[in-house]
């Protein structure tokens, strides 16, 4: 039994984020690290992790937001177990990226940016991810695969639970 | 214990994908069965450039090259070629033009015209093992540096060598360096550009992937020359292997004692710490970078004061880019009259191409500057394939241009690439063959720089927007003649009043096809026709009743049924219904369907 005067026991998620804060304390530009820590933790960033991110680093809500919706990488939504990045670079563009993102559309029923609701895929489109030999390519979570064709795009986002 | 044989195996991010990672693995556990893991060595090494026949690997001595090795072909290799002595013909390096098999990876033109200074170690060592690099001559200009040069000196060095800026600027490397060491204050940076963010562009990763450690004695070079003690490398964190052979090359040099405090028996103390970019284009411009590293949102600032004056925590820093880097330490070791005898008058040295597109070998070449464009596309490059015919290169990303086929004889240098309205940028180059419509590809990369304006400057976030909105409205066959002027209008407008690159040169691709290839844009905006038949909303798809084999395939396959008549007849499209989406074009084998 828990003999402190604390509300609620911490989550495993907060615990985390602490070690994360002892390792960045009193570093200067630590804002975007700890952000990508906690993005790692918690696949997102809930409003209350930003919350606590303020406070511990003394930086106002308003301005972690304002960096949180600058780049692309953050995310303030949760997001699919399977990240699916389709690349429209110049070089997918010209070998026929763009029809692979239809596939993808097909396949998994979602657009560009979304979701889908059992929460199994998240579909982005991304500049370029610099495979451009194996053009047309797109990556799910940390696998490039190339050389696609939109025949091949349902078969092979099944094997992703 | 000394090996007979060396596997290399290419682990760049384009051979893992096509499975290398696999193929290594298979052949420790086969020769590991037959007991010859004490005679064959296998290495994973960086990218060898050749991406578009990847996996690849060789196999030293002989030097022979295998290409798009798979898990299934293990075996074949180690009992013809390891054991029988003899090569694998399958599996050698095929001439998509002339058919021509080639053993040695020497002898295959790809490999033959380049010269290899920034791409030196890639695919020759094993990235992840420091002692590989130090074998290689590694740590060894760091140290000669250190021990036998002042700062001054070194300084000298490079300025002589004539090394500009390799991220696309072509700013004199020496002189930044000589900026920032004459730069007042005890506190300085170095700051390595890694962010590399032109579509089309990969050398960078290339290099941190296969030779991270080139990078990091630069900095230390860098630092030493400067008066720097703490430097960063600023990496996209897309680039996933990258960063975490960069983690482990730090750590590695740092138990190695060549990263941290009294280096060489020095008072000379450097470390390096890794920033991950969190996606955002702009980033790559370097006080948009450093704003970033201080943890705000990525926005440039107006120039002066410079990086070099007031940069990171508004302390003097000096940024360069991955590649730039990566020359340091050959230019060290070799002399700077040795790197000035490559390349020409203005250019010296080499650059680091990224070649894709409609072009038969993909992949990253390093080739002296003065090269002329049609020597890399064809002589390197392969030619087109297809048999379809050049239309255009494309340098510089998007804040390049197209070379029509006119300038084919053009030589690569810094100038003479701005003369021709393009630019060297990163080195990205993308070629284009006559199925591709300019129009289109200008409005690809306004989307992208639309999308990627930080929105700071009014010029650059609002110009770029009506730009495209202009694009979009020539494209959907909605345009006027008059368009053609406003657009030229805006993009000199853009180019003059943006505060950073990115805006600065923005409408570049707009311009630059404008320039080579304003017919189509007339033939656009006017006729309301796109000559490549790209564009959906302005081209018809059709029949070709002699080409016809009226097996009915193209009908089953429209998702409108715009595509009428029985088979065995002849069939017809009905334009009304046709929403040109091309599907009837990828299911006709006989080619008898045209846009």
């Amino acid at each position: 039994m828990c003999q402190c005067n604390c509300e609620e026991p911490k989550s495993n998620e907060a615990l985390e984020l602490e070690k994360v804060y002892v390792k960045y304390e009193g570093k200067k530009g630590a804002l975007i690290p700890v952000l990508q820590a906690a993005q790692d933790i918690y696949g997102y960033l809930p409003a209350e992790v930003l919350k606590d991110i303020s406070a511990r680093l003394r930086i106002p809500v308003s301005k972690i937001y304002g960096v949180v919706t600058f780049y692309a990488q953050f995310h303030l939504n949760p997001r699919g177990r399977n990240i699916v990045r389709v690349c429209l670079g110049t070089a997918c563009h010209v070998r026929g990226g763009a029809k692979i993102a239809e596939a993808v559309t097909k396949a998994i029923g979602i657009k560009d940016g979304e979701t889908t609701e059992d929460l199994r895929y998240t579909f982005e489109s991304v500049a370029c991810l610099g495979a451009c030999g194996l053009a047309p390519v797109m990556m799910v979570n940390d696998e490039t695969h190339g050389r696609l064709t939109p025949d091949k795009i349902a078969a092979l986002l099944e094997k992703y639970e | 214990m000394s090996h007979s044989s060396h596997i290399l195996i290419c682990r760049g991010t384009a051979c893992v994908s096509a499975e290398s990672r696999e193929v290594q693995t298979e052949f420790g556990k086969q020769l590991k069965q037959r007991g010859l893991q004490e005679q064959v060595r296998v290495v994973h090494t960086g990218c060898f450039g050749f991406c578009a026949r990847g996996p690849v690997m060789v196999i030293l001595p002989q030097g022979t090259m295998y290409c798009e090795v798979r898990v299934e072909d293990v075996r074949e290799i180690i009992e013809k070629h390891i054991l029988g002595g003899q090569t694998v013909e399958r599996l050698l390096f095929k001439d998509p033009v002339t058919q021509e098999v080639t053993e040695k990876i020497d002898d295959i033109d790809f490999f033959k015209k380049q010269v290899r200074i920034a791409l030196k170690n890639c695919g020759h060592i094993n990235p992840d093992d420091i002692r590989e690099y130090i074998a290689r001559d590694g740590y060894k200009a760091l140290g000669t540096v250190l021990t036998k040069h002042s700062p001054e000196e070194v300084i000298n060095i490079i300025k002589k060598s004539g090394l500009r800026g390799r991220g696309g600027g072509g700013f004199p490397t020496g002189l930044k360096w000589e900026l920032t060491r004459k730069s007042p204050g005890k506190l300085k940076y170095v700051i390595c550009n890694a962010d590399e963010g032109d579509p089309g562009a990969f050398m960078d990763r290339s290099i941190l992937e296969g030779d991270p450690h080139s990078v990091l004695e630069a900095m230390a070079i860098a630092g030493y020359a400067i008066g720097a003690g703490q430097g960063f490398i600023y990496v996209r964190a897309e680039y996933a292997i990258a960063v975490q052979r960069l983690t482990t090359a730090i750590s590695q040099a740092r138990e190695m004692g060549v990263l941290g405090k009294g280096l060489f028996e020095t008072d000379f103390e450097f470390d390096i710490e890794l920033r991950l970019g969190a996606g955002a284009f702009v980033c790559g411009e370097e006080t948009a970078l450093i704003t970033s590293i201080e943890g705000n949102r990525g926005e440039p600032r107006p120039k002066p004061p410079f990086p070099a004056q007031a940069g990171l925590w508004g302390k003097p820093t000096l940024i360069n880019n991955v590649e730039t880097l990566a020359n340091i330490p050959a230019i060290i070791l070799n002399g700077a009259e040795w790197y000035a005898g490559f390349g020409t008058e203005k250019s010296k040295g080499t650059k680091v191409f990224a070649i894709a597109g409609k072009i038969g070998n993909t992949g990253l070449i390093e080739v002296p500057m003065g090269i002329t464009l049609r020597e890399v596309i064809y002589d390197i490059g392969g030619g087109i394939p297809e048999g379809r015919k050049f239309k255009a290169a494309q340098t510089g990303g998007p804040s390049g241009g197209c070379i029509p086929a006119g300038l084919l004889d053009t030589s690569i240098e810094y100038d003479t690439l701005l003369e021709a309205g393009s630019m060297m940028g990163s080195g990205g180059l993308i070629v284009m063959d006559d199925s591709d419509c300019m129009v289109d590809i200008a409005k690809f990369y306004l989307e992208f720089t639309c999308d990627e304006s930080c929105g700071k400057c009014t010029p650059c976030r609002v110009g770029t927007k009506r730009m495209l909105e202009i694009l979009e409205r020539i494209t959907e066959g909605k345009g006027t003649i008059d368009d053609i002027d406003l657009l030229k209008e805006l993009g000199h407008g853009i180019k003059e009043a943006s505060l950073c690159g990115l805006g600065q040169s923005a409408p570049n691709p707009v311009l630059s096809t404008l320039k080579y290839f304003e017919d189509e844009y007339i033939a656009h905006a006017r006729d309301k026709v796109c000559p490549a038949g790209v564009c959906k909303k302005l081209s018809s798809i059709r029949i070709v009743p002699e080409e016809c084999k009226k097996c009915g395939a193209c009908a089953k396959v429209c998702p409108v049924d715009a595509i009428e008549g029985k088979p065995r007849e002849l069939h017809e499209i009905d334009p009304d219904k046709c929403i040109k989406c091309g599907k009837c074009i990828e299911k006709c084998c006989f080619k008898a369907i045209k846009r």
